[in-house]
């Protein structure tokens, strides 16, 4: 079946791979002709090794902020939403800005674990595994606000598609429920393949693994893995279809959290763009989590050969083409006001740049979201990581202004002037927010202390001698004391 | 078969120093008409399966009747209850094939989330796993399989296994640290 490749000389292969490969000379993704060992050994050395202090210091004051916040959520559970500072007309205020926040970083994983795969850009296994490590612990804090924002949480089995006491069932029309369904995918698909991608890097850390319960326990969650070609086989077709799955699963999520805005009559939410400019902004802002939280575990654990210069570069770039997307959607929504001719649509627009949330849209919109980004139109900014980590700080701020924008700028100037308001968040509000924080980095440092934070299998890929064609120059090989080799 | 002390025999295996000596290795292997064997590797190595003989993964087709079953569990919960058991109209607006939109995204998550457990269990099922004793795990040398290693294995209970001709085979194919690999 494939008889004719066998019979090509090595001689002619190693010329011709030469001859192909000088004009197309790439910067290698793995920096410094590292070979397969040496990531095994780096990565899961960040496990083997002891924690190191800055990371119980760091563990114990995210995890009382989380502790902290859940304190919050029980005495808002037991005393009632308002603890809260919503009031009419701001019904939504914190709690779902937090929620499109938190769900919106959390796309920024699925876009590089399954979009980039889809697209075949190699780049994406340096960061994969930790981006998508990211949007399951931020699908997590969003998940807590709608949940407890109904205010009887014990009622939120409302929002199943179950028949209540009376026999009636949930409006299968809603975008509300239309929400769940796609939260709850969106998080179940991203554990299935984040653990499917996590199978064979078990399997190593099992294979190094010295004390019995570590043995145990990767062992358990490894189910057995022995890097046979013929699971191989079954696997990278998993793989390639939950990426196929997931690629518009991810675009549609968003997409369903806009229409919980987009379907209403209130103006500024009451927009056919909404979609498009939800899901760019999502990436945006996940992107620049993604680079907030790897820049540091890069130089903290000195990752620099495997998350290389080139992979920050690629990120910016992204930062830079979504955040287009977005001050593009920002640019149309005042533009179609304008040209609707609606004096509701106009005012929603003059009261957002000019009214008493004012500083919101200039600090976070225009400057964190519009301005601060396009640093990255420049080569030398997206080759420094101070600027980077700077640009993304301010996506980080600015995208989170943008959801209260929407959200609470929306709401507080009414139809009726009458019923005109102001939000004021109360220490609980900010805590839980504060408190959901807590409860990311806590499960992020887990995650890195315990798991991988690299996809090893997939690293090793990109490799050259990865390659089955790949001539090597002089195969050394150790030969291991003892054993039950043959004489 | 046994060994000389005794032991049931599972195979013999090799290692081989790269991904592209695995690789012409395995080829060799299946052109000698090997049936049951298997190559190992701490990631999947491009073109195995032609060089291994094996076809296309059919984990689609399962995958597709996963999805299939999402679409109809999808259609069954948003038209029985809205349609059928408690039609709820709300804002006045009518109940008939022109609001059928509406049902789409549930359609569409549901179809994503029935295909998505499919692949993952498919996956799992179709490689025998999970699976927590396995007779290669004997092999001390083994454990390098999920690190920087490559590995070919005859199984004995293939029907053209015999321990010299195997042996020869992965001697010639560059194989090293040949070795016979116990069952228990």
């Amino acid at each position: 079946m494939n008889g004719a490749t066998t019979t090509v000389p090595d001689v002619i292969r190693g010329e011709a791979s030469s001859l192909v490969e000088k004009p197309l000379s790439r910067v290698p993704l793995v920096l410094n002709k590292r070979n397969f060992s040496w990531i095994t050994e780096r990565i899961t050395g960040v496990i083997e090794g002891p924690a190191p202090r800055w990371w119980w210091v760091s563990f114990a004051v995210s995890s009382m902020v989380a502790a902290f916040g859940l304190f919050c959520l029980s005495y808002q559970i037991s005393t009632g939403v308002g603890t809260w500072g919503l009031n009419h007309p701001v019904g939504w205020a914190w709690d779902i800005t937090n929620f499109v926040f938190w769900i919106g970083i959390g796309h920024a994983g699925t876009l590089i674990s399954a979009i980039l795969f889809l697209l075949r850009q190699k780049w994406r296994t340096s960061i994969n595994r930790a981006a998508e490590a990211m949007t399951l612990f931020a699908v997590i804090c969003a998940a807590i606000f709608p949940g407890v924002h109904v205010g009887r949480v014990w009622m939120a089995w409302f929002m199943a598609p179950l028949p209540n006491n009376y026999g009636i069932w949930p409006n299968f029309r809603s975008p509300l429920l239309w929400d769940v369904f796609a939260v709850s995918t969106y998080f179940s698909v991203s554990v299935l393949f984040w653990y499917t991608g996590l199978i064979p890097d078990l399997a190593t850390l099992r294979d190094r693994a010295t004390s019995k319960i570590k043995k145990l326990l990767y062992g358990i969650f490894a189910v057995g893995w022995r890097g046979s070609n013929r699971n191989w086989r079954h696997y990278e077709m998993a793989y390639l279809l939950l990426a196929g799955l997931s690629t518009p699963l991810v675009l549609s999520v968003h997409s369903v959290v806009s229409f919980d805005f987009a379907t209403s009559v209130i103006p500024t939410w009451h927009s056919t763009i909404f979609p498009p400019y939800f899901v760019a902004g999502a990436i945006f802002g996940g992107f620049a989590m993604v680079l907030t939280l790897l820049i540091p575990a890069r130089a903290i654990y000195k990752l620099h050969d495997v998350i290389t210069p080139q992979h920050v570069d690629k990120m910016a770039k992204i930062i830079l083409l979504t955040g287009s997307i977005v001050s593009y959607a920002y640019a149309m929504e005042f533009f179609v006001a304008w040209y609707s001719g609606n004096q509701y649509e106009k005012y929603a627009f003059y009261n957002r740049i000019l009214g008493t949330y004012w500083w919101y849209w200039w600090v976070g919109m225009l400057f964190c979201n519009f301005l601060a980004p396009q640093l990255f139109w420049f080569k030398r900014f997206r080759f420094n990581v101070y600027v980077v980590y700077f640009v993304c700080m301010c996506v980080n701020a600015g995208m989170w202004f943008e959801r209260f924008i929407i959200i609470v700028g929306g709401l507080h100037r009414d139809f009726l002037p009458s019923s005109w308001g102001m939000f004021h968040p109360t220490w609980v509000d900010i805590w839980t927010f504060v408190g959901t924080f807590g409860i990311f980095l806590s499960l992020f440092l887990l995650f890195i202390r315990f798991l991988p934070m690299i996809a090893m299998s997939e690293v090793k890929i990109v490799l050259p001698e990865a390659d089955p064609h790949h001539a090597s120059p002089g195969e050394h090989h150790v030969v291991a004391a003892g054993g039950k080799e043959r004489p | 078969m046994r060994t000389p002390s005794g032991n049931r025999v599972y195979g013999i295996g090799a290692e081989y120093p790269s991904a592209a000596s695995l690789y012409e290795a395995a080829k060799r292997v299946r052109d000698a008409g090997f049936k049951r064997w298997d190559v190992h590797s701490p990631f999947p190595i491009h073109g195995m399966d032609d060089a291994m003989g094996l076809g296309k993964s059919w984990l689609s087709a399962a995958v597709l009747i996963g999805g299939c079953t999402g679409l109809l569990t999808a259609a069954l919960l948003t038209f029985g209850p809205s349609w059928f058991i408690y039609p709820l109209v709300v804002h006045g607006k009518p109940i008939d094939w022109k609001t059928v939109p509406a049902f789409f995204p549930i359609m569409f998550e549901l179809t994503v989330l029935f295909s998505a457990f499919t692949a993952f269990f498919a996956m799992l099922i179709m490689n025998g796993l999970p699976r927590w004793y396995h007779p290669i795990f004997n092999w001390d040398r083994f454990s390098r399989a999920t690190n920087d290693g490559f590995f070919l294995v005859i199984e004995a209970r293939d029907p053209r296994f015999t321990e010299g001709e195997a042996q020869q085979l992965l001697e010639q194919s560059g194989g090293r640290h040949i070795t016979v690999v116990h069952e228990d």
